[in-house]
């Protein structure tokens, strides 16, 4: 036993555990009848019931904001996908004056804080009949997804061999064709990353869903969530229940592509 | 088929960069034309230009009676293979073949048999249905060929298509290039840094350095008439003596007074000690199996200025002894010292 080697070990072991823990202890709790929840807490599961997932289905009518937040991150990935692969690839490739600071403008966007923006933006959503929209959702969704998606689709083109362009121009392609027969196809795999990390990030949205929505219609998941809380009582099992759902796609999907997920995150950090 | 003119074709970057000078250059319908010179010299440069990779910030681009200065590469109608064969990793070979043709809206049956004669041409049948990841190396070069000639153009780029190659493979496909040159009777240009593949595929070659074309003609005349200091030395090898003018008693210029004389290795010949032009001491001999190279030093006491001498492999010569050189009077090349001109 070498003692140097087991050191990192135990911290990575402690990390995981202090990460996965609270996810573990939702998950035993979201099938654990509510009476038991504050009786016996166990860490081992037992006596496990779907009341709370039923409950969320019948009495909450929980696939409204689901299917809102579906619709709403869907939109934005597709709008930001679709329109911020031109804008990128434009920065990766084309030479042209104030690049640069474009390039930098568009990270500062993306790192203002949502707070600031809410109050103003409310009003111009108003003003536009917004407000309880999915527009009004998807367009101030727009404000950091669009920094997000362009950020990272530069640093994935920008790893593309230049070559690769010129060969199809010289056979006869126009910028545009060589972009859609050849860059789209060839960079296939960081768009998906860039998509699901758009879609990630719109999912997890709370303040803009929140100040903009007014009724259940239009809620999105984590702002249902939010409004479980009763005036008299916090249904803990439920909460707990629409917690699990909730998290379920994005992790899975984050795991299936973790690798090149990584990859990108590295690629628009070092290479901006 | 065309011919392709460069009429005072300057490139310079924002940075101030200057990659090309006032390049003038005719290269004839038909012709193999290679650029050559060391790395950074336009070579590469002038060949995007062509292509319209790249716009000059000056002159005049004509292929065939087009003037194409300002085209995009789309409406040239030249092939070009890249260094890096670019080939489109998403398709397989066919695709890869076929895409020239599709984006110019050749009819499907069309595509498909010059594919197909394309691919027998260069030993590709096989492998049509892999993707290049699938290939070898040569198998890719072959494939970047081959999506070159299915086009037909009017005009093929080359960009040191053969330096990924190992050194046999390289060998051998530049024969089959030429064969191939000689078969499509297409105009080449053809860009390399190694003056051996300049001077085997060419039918002229044009020597670049720092911008500026030093000298355009057939590989022979290269070597035997180079018109600066730069080209003699860029060409033949093992490369080019220099001696001051003075070196060597009884060997003076024909004009002018400040000159140096350039003498190549394979134009000095060893003789007994004190029946030469000069005495030399052997420093070092590398046995190069057809020959030998010898590494002298001017001056019986071996303190001159440093001389290499090709000599046949017998008789042996040993390390560490003076030896006479005799200069070949009809190959002797005099430059000017400030220049680097040729004195005639």
């Amino acid at each position: 036993m070498k003692p140097r080697n087991w050191w990192p070990a135990l911290v990575l072991a402690l990390l995981v555990l202090a990460s996965a823990f609270p996810f573990y202890w939702a998950v035993l709790a979201s099938f654990t009848p509510e009476a038991r929840l504050f009786q016996e807490p166990s860490l081992l599961p037992s006596g496990l019931v779907l009341d709370h997932y039923r409950a969320l289905f019948t009495v909450r009518s929980f696939w409204l904001p689901i299917r809102n937040s579906l619709i709403v991150a869907g939109a934005t990935t597709l709008l930001c996908v679709s329109l911020g692969a031109f804008c990128a690839y434009a920065l990766a490739r084309l030479e042209f004056r104030g690049k640069t600071v474009l390039l930098g403008s568009i990270l500062a966007v993306g790192m203002f804080p949502q707070i600031s923006v809410v109050s103003p933006l409310y009003l111009v959503l108003r003003e536009l009949r917004l407000i309880n929209t999915y527009p009004g959702l998807v367009l101030p969704y727009l404000t950091f997804a669009m920094p997000l998606t362009v950020w990272l689709l530069v640093g994935f083109f920008r790893q593309l061999p230049g070559e690769l362009e010129e060969a199809a121009m010289v056979d006869g392609a126009g910028r545009l064709r060589a972009f859609w027969e050849v860059i789209i196809p060839v960079a296939l795999p960081g768009i998906a990353t860039t998509a699901i990390l758009t879609f990630v990030y719109s999912w997890n949205e709370f303040l803009f869903a929140l100040s903009f929505t007014l009724g259940p219609e239009r809620q999105t998941v984590p702002v249902a969530i939010a409004l479980f809380r009763g005036q008299y009582q916090v249904p803990w099992g439920q909460i707990l229940a629409a917690a699990v759902i909730a998290t379920l796609p994005v992790t899975l999907l984050v795991l299936a592509f973790q690798r090149r997920i990584v990859q990108g995150l590295t690629a628009g950090a070092v290479k901006g | 088929m065309a011919s392709v003119t460069l009429e005072g074709v300057t490139k310079t970057y924002p940075n101030g960069h200057v990659a090309a000078k006032g390049l003038d250059l005719e290269i004839r319908d038909g012709e193999f034309m290679v650029l050559v010179g060391p790395s950074g010299c336009g070579k590469s440069t002038a060949l995007r230009m062509i292509a319209g990779l790249e716009t000059p910030t000056g002159g005049r681009i004509t292929i065939g009676d087009r003037e194409v200065t300002s085209l995009p590469p789309q409406d040239r109608d030249i092939a070009m293979v890249f260094q890096t064969y670019a080939l489109y990793p998403h398709m397989t070979v066919r695709e890869n073949l076929a895409f020239g043709l599709r984006m110019r809206g050749t009819a499907q049956d069309a595509i498909e048999t010059r594919v197909k004669e394309a691919a027998r041409a260069l030993g590709l049948e096989s492998v049509l249905d892999r993707r290049p990841a699938q290939l070898s190396g040569g198998q890719r070069q072959r494939v970047a060929l081959g999506r070159a000639i299915v086009r037909e153009p009017k005009v093929f780029l080359f960009d040191e298509p053969l330096s990924n190659l190992d050194a046999k493979l390289r060998v051998e496909t530049r024969a089959e290039l030429a064969r191939l040159h000689r078969r499509l009777g297409a105009t080449v240009v053809y860009v390399t840094h190694d003056q051996e593949e300049a001077m085997t595929l060419g039918w002229r070659v044009a020597v670049m350095r720092d911008g500026f074309l030093q000298q355009v003609a057939p590989p022979m005349e290269l070597y035997r008439h180079p018109a600066n200091r730069f080209v003699a030395e860029f060409v033949g090898s093992p490369g080019m003596n220099f001696l001051p003018g003075d070196a060597v008693a009884g060997l003076v210029p024909t004009a002018g007074t400040a000159s140096t004389l350039g003498v190549r290795p394979h134009d000095l010949a060893l003789v007994p000690q004190g029946t030469g032009d000069v005495d030399a001491w052997v420093d070092v001999v590398e046995p190069r199996g057809s020959e030998l190279l010898v590494y002298l030093r001017l001056g019986a006491m071996g303190d001159g200025p440093e001389l290499r001498v090709v000599a046949p492999p017998e008789p042996v010569i040993e390390e560490e002894r003076v030896l006479g050189v005799r200069f070949d009077r009809a190959r002797l090349h005099w430059f000017d010292v400030e220049s680097g001109r040729r004195l005639e």
